[in-house]
């Protein structure tokens, strides 16, 4: 009996998987992204990175003459000053679309409280693991009161938020109406899970021992069984399962957007590189215009046999006189 | 009909789906705030409904209606081997991550709808939300290509009409890109369009005319889309030299084919035809500040335009490396792109990562040079010679994507006295579309020039009103709408001749003209206030 997984280790094994997911997912999604080939400029002004004096009207490196000449200036504060809070508070939804913005924000904040939280437990396990004087008394006291307040502010945010993303999902005709049912059912997932979380917390966890524990045996991969019996035992376990279940389903989900907005803001938005003359990028492209295109409308008729240079250079209004 | 347009109704009936009415119109400011004169958006003829695939209150493309199961079955096979095409890294590397970031991240949560001023001033009619042809587009992709399960990501029916009126609103965006700007994960509905107009034409031979016979293979094959060749170019520019210099007193000689010249100054041919004062007022300008410049004469090196840019990545890298070759064999050291913004963006910004080795010859917009010659003080200007009210409109192309926003502002300053710029609200990088955008300037056919001005250009046309709110009105009040890109231009002089707003004083040009209308050495009067 020893060797079969009991019920006791399940939510720890559910943990462990839904974090290998969880990692797996977002790094195979961000290697696709970066693997993608290199695309025609297609940026989009204001450029965060442009110096602060052109940031301020949206202008670009094309404002001044000959350019190409100068150094490139480019600020990395100038991309931090616009992506953190963005990441954080979610200018842009305030900005444009400030109703929808009272809603979602409560939301991710949450999520991001909710992860501040877990994260927290994990460390104070970790730490106690290595040096388990390190958070007796005071410290483990603290600690544990930290992840107890943040843990149940970011579930309640996170669930008013879901349920005002829900409520005006359904409510507003333009929304529903482009709405599949994923879209409903992810939100419906995360107040479930959340809901479950809040519950244990209030009921049979107040001052976060259950969830320190269970975080320093996770880290420890001490899988013992959740103390006490009945809904002592059972609300514990089911919001471990449903978390674990819903950490691993957000990355292969269209909610995987954490990953792709990088992409879209520093390789699409914020990608204004110019490609000099003897530059790093005349190869890649030299590459990219050697690949074939199988293209079938008259003028094109690339039929998998022309490449991009041999199309470019072709010319039909010509060709067609002959 | 209902005209409620939806996600279902898409695919279903024959006909149009929707129609905007009048009353579902905000009236104009003042002096155009009387809606109720306004006449409705002219009727298609009954043979063209008969004809072709119907989308809304216009045509654009004549997509003929299959007559049989076998050619519906084409027009469906076809698009669907175009969007396999779209996905592939080497029929399409030329925009594959920003086409898979705008498929994989859309939440559907209509931030982008209050951006769009098509759909703000259709009355906000779904048909024209800019999210609605995406969500088209990605129910297709992730059904039929992907496979992907609909309850992931919705449902949608395939059929010849949901096709043919997916292309036919695909020319229904001006491809500003101000939703792009709006969403928060980066997904931009014009590309999407633009994607959906390259599967059209690089694999269904479907696209307007006027981009394509008579705009990028009429280029290629004459040198313009204006049919002008390089002998008619040589006459063409020997009237303008005459006139500009007949009007300023200054002899003009634009200067042609100069090798090694600094600059190749390559203008948007349209202009030599429509606003000679334009290309004109370049010559005295360059001429007078000493510039060492030249024009070509061989095709297509004087015409600037790239209308792939609108349609097809295949013909804009034609054109482009057409353009590179010239400058190229001039041996000049770079190209100055005159006021025409799609041409900016093509050859300045999109051409960048097509364009290598040698045949990578730096390139620049017309506005900077200006902007230069203004600083430099080597040409003398009496502010008080453009002593009336101006307002500047943002090319899209210029400015949103190319954040160039300073210099055309710095030139102004430097010709205009003081308090008679009146800013438009929004602008810079914020700007509305002049409604021109994506080549609707050009497009004649059937009703098309009526909708535009009562969808794409109203926005613009609303804004240029509230600009200019506390002028006085009236033929004899002259006011100035500086709009420097031919293709806006074409949009300004048609918008305003539908509401005869000359008869308002309004009147528009371009930003050069009103630089030699300051020049001290020129006679006054280079804005003559005539309508063109």
């Amino acid at each position: 009996m020893d060797e079969v997984t009991t019920v006791a280790e399940l939510p720890y094994l559910l943990a462990y998987v839904a974090l290998a997911v969880f990692v797996i997912a977002v790094i195979a999604r961000a290697v696709m992204w970066a693997r993608l080939p290199m695309h025609v400029r297609w940026e989009l002004y204001p450029v965060a990175h442009e110096p602060p004096e052109k940031v301020e009207h949206g202008g670009s490196f094309m404002e001044d003459s000959e350019w190409w000449k100068k150094p490139r200036e480019t600020s990395a504060t100038g991309e931090l000053k616009v992506m953190i809070p963005e990441i954080l508070f979610l200018v842009a939804v305030k900005e444009h679309n400030p109703t929808l913005w009272t809603r979602t924000f409560p939301f991710h904040f949450g999520l991001y409280l909710t992860i501040g939280a877990t994260a927290l437990a994990l460390l104070a396990g970790v730490i106690s693991a290595v040096a388990p004087s390190a958070l007796a008394g005071g410290a483990g006291e603290l600690v544990r009161w930290l992840v107890l307040v943040i843990g149940v502010a970011g579930f309640v945010l996170a669930i008013i938020g879901a349920l005002g993303l829900l409520h005006r999902r359904l409510s507003v005709r333009s929304l529903r109406s482009y709405s599949a049912p994923a879209d409903f059912f992810n939100l419906v997932f995360f107040v479930v899970a959340f809901g479950c979380g809040l519950l244990t917390f209030f009921l049979v966890d107040p001052d976060a021992s259950k969830a320190m524990a269970f975080a320093s045996n996770l880290v420890s991969f001490e899988l013992v069984a959740v103390p006490g019996n009945g809904m002592e035992a059972l609300l514990p376990t089911a919001s471990v399962v449903l978390l674990s279940l819903l950490v691993a389903y957000v990355p292969l989900t269209h909610m995987s957007h954490f990953v792709g907005k990088y992409f879209a803001y520093h390789a699409i938005r914020w990608n204004d590189e110019p490609n000099l003359a003897g530059g790093p990028q005349e190869a890649k492209i030299q590459a990219l215009l050697s690949q074939k295109v199988s293209w079938s409308a008259d003028h094109i008729k690339g039929e998998g046999k022309k490449t991009w240079v041999d199309v470019a250079l072709e010319n039909p209004a010509v060709e067609e006189d002959k | 009909m209902n005209r409620r347009v939806n996600l279902k109704t898409f695919s279903q009936g024959d006909g149009p789906l929707t129609h905007v009415l009048p009353e579902d119109q905000l009236p104009l400011p003042p002096p155009f705030d009387k809606i109720e004169e306004e006449p409705p958006i002219a009727p298609l003829a009954d043979d063209a409904l008969e004809k072709f695939v119907a989308l809304d209150d216009t045509i654009t493309l004549n997509i003929p209606k299959p007559k049989n199961a076998a050619e519906e079955a084409k027009l469906i096979n076809a698009f669907l081997s175009g969007l396999r095409k779209l996905f592939s890294a080497a029929d399409n590397w030329t925009f594959l991550q920003p086409l898979l970031i705008s498929m994989e991240h859309c939440a559907r949560c209509q931030t982008c709808s209050e951006s769009c001023p098509i759909f703000v001033e259709s009355g906000e009619n779904e048909l024209y939300r800019p999210n609605f042809r995406s969500e088209v587009l990605r129910r297709i992709y992730y059904k039929y290509i992907k496979k992907a399960s609909t309850w992931t990501h919705g449902d949608i029916e395939l059929n010849w009409r949901t096709v043919a009126r997916l292309i036919e609103l695909s020319y229904r965006c001006n491809l500003c890109r101000r939703c792009a700007q709006t969403c928060p994960m980066g997904v931009d509905n014009g590309l999407l369009a633009r994607e959906i107009r390259k599967i059209a034409s690089q694999e269904m031979g479907i696209r307007l005319k006027e981009l394509h016979e008579d705009g990028s293979m009429l280029q290629m094959k004459v040198g313009s889309s204006t049919g002008m060749n390089s002998l008619v170019l040589k006459d063409n520019m020997e009237f303008v030299d005459e006139d500009t210099s007949e009007k300023t007193g200054i002899e003009v000689v634009t200067p042609f084919d100069k090798k090694g010249a600094d600059i190749l100054l390559m203008h948007n041919a349209g202009e030599i035809m429509a606003w000679p004062e334009n290309v004109g007022a370049f010559s005295l300008l360059f001429n007078q500040a000493g510039l060492n410049w030249t024009m070509s004469s061989e095709a297509p090196g004087y015409d600037n335009i790239n209308y792939g840019v609108f349609y097809d990545d295949v013909q804009f890298a034609r054109v482009a490396l057409q353009h590179a070759q010239i400058a190229k064999k001039l041996g000049v050291k770079k190209i100055v792109l005159g006021e025409c913004g799609h041409a900016h963006k093509a050859l300045t910004v999109i051409a960048d990562r097509v364009l290598t080795g040698d045949m990578n010859i730096p390139r620049e917009s017309a506005l900077t040079v200006m902007r230069d010659i203004a600083r430099s003080g080597k040409i003398k200007f009496d502010k008080s010679r453009n002593d009336f009210p101006v307002t500047l409109h943002d090319p899209c192309n210029v400015v949103r994507l190319m954040g160039i926003v300073t210099p055309q502002r710095e030139v102004l300053n430097a010709i205009m006295p003081e308090g008679r710029f009146r800013e438009m609200a929004p602008h810079g990088v914020k700007n509305y579309c002049c409604g021109g955008g994506s080549g609707f300037a050009i497009v004649g056919g059937h009703n098309f020039p009526s909708w535009r001005h009562h969808l794409t250009g109203r926005r613009k046309f609303r804004q240029i009103l509230e600009a200019f709110a506390d002028e006085e009105w009236g033929p004899e009040h002259h006011k100035y709408v500086c709009a420097p890109c031919s293709n806006c231009k074409g949009q300004m002089r048609d918008i305003m001749n539908f509401y005869k707003a000359n008869e308002q004083g309004l009147y528009y040009g371009g930003l050069v003209e009103l630089m030699v209308n300051a020049m001290v050495d020129a006679n006054p009067g280079y804005v003559d206030w005539e309508w063109h």
